[in-house]
């Protein structure tokens, strides 16, 4: 294997981990509104459901970050959740997710 | 008369002034993320006061009652709120279920019914108690699963109508006789219909479809012809643009013939003939429309946006069919609602915290009120409206 795969490789790895450090606290605070207000509008701006499912920590055990980051990039096609990946980064979906499953009442 | 009588007569004098004041010019704003409304009056656009404790307000909705002094909120946590607002004050309050979506009153102002996702189905209330009147769940199919309901109005002769996401059914629900409810049920009507309205005269309702295209309608004067489809083939094989949020067919944005409607997951307001219910044109917007909403006289139409493109607001003039205005009044514009003769609208800016008022002739801000997280704008003049 080629040093340039391993950087790759290495750098996907690490991406999700220095996800928080890679935006900015005002990048962050738009997300976590954006979470709360937009997403809150089918999922309830608590994440206890509404035409979408609840988004609380315990509806999501045993799914991890990376499948929901998924989700948020590429939605569920047949259903009303849409691609967010026009509008996020893979690094962003990440920071969402994560916040997700901690729980966005913290 | 002695001193004493003389006081106390002016006092119950000056007591009474005070409190008589008429509630024509009062409506409220919901503020979300913090569970309250502001009153407000739009004789000289100012807020009258805040009720707070009010639950989880994302898609909160309002109506009013027929004296127009109360109104009915019905919040996202199932919350159903009865709110004084000349009193400014809650009156009653009580949480009918664990989620729900919206509301309607009944044609003679004595009953309240409440759309819920979970669980599934429609709940009527007696509106001076909220006082549990009927219990309709949303069954369908063989094994008896509950539908998330939307879509619900009033309609003349004491009823309701309501469409299941689910199901992909409308529903007329008719309570002249409390102790007997009747439903009359239509299937077939289209997958996922997302939002649905009646026309201001009662007659004509349409639902929106997410999983298809077109709408459904349903002629209440001649119930027995069914639901037909309208603007069936309208984006066929086209690719849809990712739907950040529902489209909403509050109200109806009627101009003589013709009424404008938003087009789901494409950059159009649709206008639609209403002899034919045939499309009369497209008209390019600025992004995916969420509100199309027709100034009182109908020579004007608003639009707002879902995200990316919700710090914008266009107008359209009717008589043109093109848009003749663009405003930016900031980011999170989530809804507006006209004075009752239209000479000036209020805008929710929900990001910036503020809701801005502009004349609507020469497209200026007038005044802008602080608010937290601003949404839905309701005035008492929806009081008097059939599907209000």
């Amino acid at each position: 294997m080629t040093r340039s795969v391993w950087l790759a490789l290495s750098l996907l790895i690490a991406a999700p981990l220095a996800a928080s450090d890679d935006i900015s606290s005002d990048r962050q605070r738009e997300l976590r509104n954006l979470l709360i207000q937009d997403c809150g509008s089918c999922h309830g701006l608590k994440m206890r459901g509404g035409l979408g499912p609840a988004l609380v920590p315990h509806m999501l055990q045993g799914k991890s970050a990376d499948y929901l980051s998924s989700v948020i990039l590429d939605g569920r096609p047949g259903t009303a959740m849409p691609p967010w990946r026009p509008l996020l980064s893979p690094v962003e979906a990440r920071w969402m997710a994560d916040m997700l499953l901690q729980g966005i009442a913290q | 008369m002695n001193r004493f009588s003389c006081c106390f007569l002016l006092a119950l004098l000056s007591g009474s002034t005070a409190a008589a004041r008429g509630t024509g010019d009062l409506g409220l704003f919901v503020e979300r993320a913090s569970g309250s409304v502001q009153i407000i009056e739009t004789s000289g656009n100012t807020s009258i006061g805040r009720i707070e404790g009010l639950g989880d307000l994302s898609h909160a909705s309002v109506v009013y009652s027929r004296d127009a002094r109360y109104a009915y909120l019905f919040g996202r946590d199932g919350g159903l709120s009865k709110l004084d607002i000349l009193d400014v004050e809650l009156s009653g309050r009580t949480l009918q279920s664990g989620n729900s979506i919206g509301g309607a009153i009944s044609q003679d102002g004595r009953l309240v019914a409440v759309s819920n996702y979970k669980p599934g189905g429609v709940k009527v209330f007696h509106a001076d108690t909220l006082e549990l009147v009927a219990d309709i769940p949303a069954t369908f199919g063989d094994a008896g699963q509950l539908s998330k309901v939307i879509g619900l109005v009033d309609a003349p002769g004491q009823k309701f109508v309501f469409a299941l996401w689910d199901a992909g059914e409308i529903w007329v629900l008719d309570m002249s006789d409390l102790a007997n409810p009747s439903i009359e049920k239509f299937t077939g009507i289209g997958r996922n219909p997302y939002d649905a309205l009646i026309t201001p005269d009662g007659r004509y309702y349409i639902a929106g479809l997410f999983g298809e295209d077109g709408m459904a309608l349903l002629d209440l004067w001649n119930p027995a012809a069914g639901v037909t489809r309208i603007l069936p083939n309208y984006g066929k094989g086209e690719q849809k643009l990712p739907v950040y949020k529902m489209p909403h067919l509050e109200g109806w944005a009627v101009a003589g013939d013709l009424a404008f409607v938003p087009a789901v997951g494409r950059h159009e307001v649709l206008v639609i003939n209403m002899r034919t219910w045939q499309e009369a044109a497209r008209i390019k917007v600025h992004g995916q429309p969420i509100f199309v909403m027709a100034r009182p006289d109908g020579r004007q139409v608003w639009v707002n946006f879902a995200l990316p493109d919700n710090d914008t607001i266009q107008v359209i003039d009717t008589q043109a069919l093109a848009v003749i205005r663009q405003l930016k009044p900031g980011k999170g514009v989530l809804h507006m609602e006209f004075e009752p003769r239209g000479e000036e609208v209020w805008l929710s800016v929900r990001d910036e915290n503020r809701v801005e008022i502009y004349d609507t002739s020469t497209f200026e801000r007038k005044s802008s009120i602080p608010a937290t997280k601003p949404s839905g704008i309701f005035f008492t003049s929806r009081a008097h409206r059939i599907g209000l």
